[in-house]
């Protein structure tokens, strides 16, 4: 018997379409692997999800095959299971950013997101774990607990969309949502050995999307495959006038750009490899397989040149004055009167105070004290200030770049994933993760992460990134999917494949 | 720059409507304090001539139709809160005793 759960999300869409098996047998297959290695008493306990929505997938699912059989047209992805990220709304599903200030909250409203998932038809398998309102690199930060990485169940599963990724290495889902506010698409994916893409900011509607940081946060698509990554891109871009940031202009073909890439090559493509994102601090086996990738691109026939982008260095310190300062602002919601927790005192004023000490972890207070100070008067110039301009020069060395490049590539995290608790208690070390993703979301640019293999020190994944320039989501794909026919002519399918299996409930 | 003393945080959490111990100041003060003077390395290069990016990829007078369209209903809106009565939110006393 076929174990659905190891097949691509578009292998899937074509056993449908071919009658091979059925949308409500999908739901089922992963339905049973999430209840074998997900949950608390499982002996894997990946928990990459925090709640699981069995009779609405099943449901739909039981939709879309009847609707199959009675010869009813539907779109590509229809009766595919996806896992969406808990930062998306979800109404009839509780939705909490992984906050315990949210704990049972049910929206009354539908993401666009969530819409467009809708109708497209794919059954929703539930809400995926992730580091309070996104603030994080490992799912420590989780108000409910980590998840755990499916190739060492002890190390992180990268952040904040470390459940999401997780369900996709567990094969507990073939697609999931992410959002990336300064990698946290693309570094749990190179930690999982998955893809991940953060579009162009704009290109996907955050109508819905409960904020972090308005100026950086994007919403993108996570699979185990570029083409599959592509596949549901499409499903989710497009423009929204319920978000005022969204783009007025067509969906990037990045399906076609993904199949152009593995069936033609990289002939005539400039690729940058981007020199402040590499080398000192950076983990043997990461660049040894990060150079490999540059030889697989030169074999595929791209050209690939060194870039410099000086300003970069500076991009880490800009990027925790800006996201502080704007989720001070964006969580001030939570004020304990429309929604959520509330923690009840004598007055209102004791009351918020006790509820955000209680419903918010150290994280989150971290980040809202150091936007509180970043934007108090004295202080706006020389710090909210002048990270604004570093954000100018971060968008100028792209602009040079590009002149050279058509995109440009790094490793996508200095590390494989550490151990869970290690660097918990040092919020420093902890930000590093994400040293390499960064600039990508001061300056908006698309970027993307896909499997390089794994370090020989360690035999944990490694990801590769790739930069295309704003409104090129489509470039990067090509890119991606010329590399992973290498990498997988290597491996023999997917990187996934190769990760230990895991201990399954009897 | 000055760097971040355990007063300033007291201050700054009540400011943000954040409750903290003496623990929880002990435990943040010195975090902070460390993320502070990390972060300031950004006033080296924010040169005077330099011009400031509020937004990745700019646009502006962003419109859409002025027109009615479904919106929530007043039970849905209050049905999340953690108290609501004759159609309102319901929040504890405004001023305190001192007031």
């Amino acid at each position: 018997m076929t174990d659905w759960t190891r097949a691509s999300a578009l292998e899937m869409a074509e056993a449908m379409a071919a009658g091979t098996v059925t949308s409500v047998e999908l739901v089922q297959a992963h339905l049973d692997r999430i209840a074998a290695v997900d949950g608390e008493g499982t002996p894997s306990n990946v928990h990459a999800f925090l709640h699981v929505d069995a009779e609405g997938a099943l449901a739909t699912a039981a939709e879309v095959d009847a609707d199959r059989a009675a010869g009813k047209e539907l779109p590509l992805l229809a009766g595919v299971p996806i896992a969406v990220k808990d930062i998306v709304v979800t109404k009839g599903m509780p939705t909490t950013a992984g906050s315990r200030i949210l704990e049972g909250w049910m929206p009354p409203y539908d993401a666009t997101l969530t819409t467009k998932l809708k109708a497209q038809r794919m059954p929703i398998l539930g809400k995926t774990n992730m580091d309070e309102f996104a603030m994080g690199s490992s799912t420590e930060h989780s108000g409910y607990g980590p998840t755990h990485n499916p190739w060492d169940l002890d190390r992180i599963p990268g952040g904040s969309g470390g459940g999401s990724a997780a369900s996709l290495a567990a094969f507990e889902a073939p697609l999931a949502i992410g959002s990336d506010t300064g990698g946290s698409i693309r570094q749990p994916a190179a930690v999982t050995g998955t893809v991940g893409a953060k579009p162009t900011y704009g290109g996907v509607s955050r109508y819905g999307a409960i904020a972090l940081a308005s100026s950086l946060d994007q919403l993108g698509p996570c699979g185990r495959t570029v083409a599959d990554t592509a596949a549901l891109h499409e499903v989710m871009g497009g423009h929204d006038p319920m978000d005022a940031t969204s783009l007025d202009e067509p969906v990037p073909a990045c399906l076609a750009a993904a199949r152009d890439g593995r069936e033609n090559g990289l002939k005539g493509v400039r690729i940058g490899v981007v020199k402040e994102l590499g080398g000192e601090g950076y983990q043997a086996g990461v660049s040894q397989r990060f150079e490999e990738s540059l030889e697989h691109l030169r074999a595929a026939g791209a050209e690939v040149v060194e870039v410099s982008c000086p300003s970069f260095k500076y991009a880490l310190a800009a990027y925790y004055l800006i996201l502080p300062s704007e989720a001070s602002s964006n969580l001030a919601k939570f004020d304990s009167v429309r929604f959520g927790m509330r923690v009840e005192k004598d007055t209102i004023e004791k009351t918020m105070l006790a509820t955000r000490a209680e419903g918010f972890g150290d994280e989150v207070k971290r980040r809202i004290i150091l936007g509180t100070y970043a934007l108090s008067a004295g202080y706006y110039d020389a710090y909210y200030g002048s990270a604004q301009k570093v954000r100018t020069l971060i968008q100028r060395d792209f602009a040079a770049a590009f002149e050279t490049a058509d995109v440009l590539v790094s490793p996508t995290a200095p590390t494989t994933p550490f151990k869970l608790g290690e660097r918990l208690d040092d919020p420093l070390a902890m930000y590093l993760n994400d040293v390499a993703t960064i600039p990508v979301n001061l300056a908006g640019v698309p970027a993307m992460s896909l499997p390089a293999g794994t370090a020989p020190e360690d035999g944990l994944p490694v990801g590769f990134q790739i930069i295309a320039p704003a409104h090129e989501d489509a470039r990067m794909y090509r890119v991606a999917a010329a590399l992973e026919k290498a990498l997988e002519g290597e491996w023999g399918g997917p990187l996934t494949s190769l990760a230990p299996e895991l201990e399954v409930v009897k | 720059m000055s760097t971040l003393s355990r007063a300033d945080v007291a201050r700054l959490a009540a400011l943000a409507r954040i409750d903290m111990t003496d623990e929880d100041l002990d435990r943040l003060s010195g975090q902070l304090a460390a993320i502070v003077d990390s972060v300031a390395l950004v006033a080296e290069v924010a040169g005077e001539d330099v011009p400031a990016t509020s937004h990745p990829i700019p646009m502006s007078n962003v419109h859409r139709t002025d027109e009615v369209r479904p919106s929530l209903t007043q039970d849905q809106a209050l049905d999340a809160a953690p108290e609501a009565e004759d159609g309102r939110f319901r929040v504890p006393k405004i001023l305190g005793e001192e007031a």
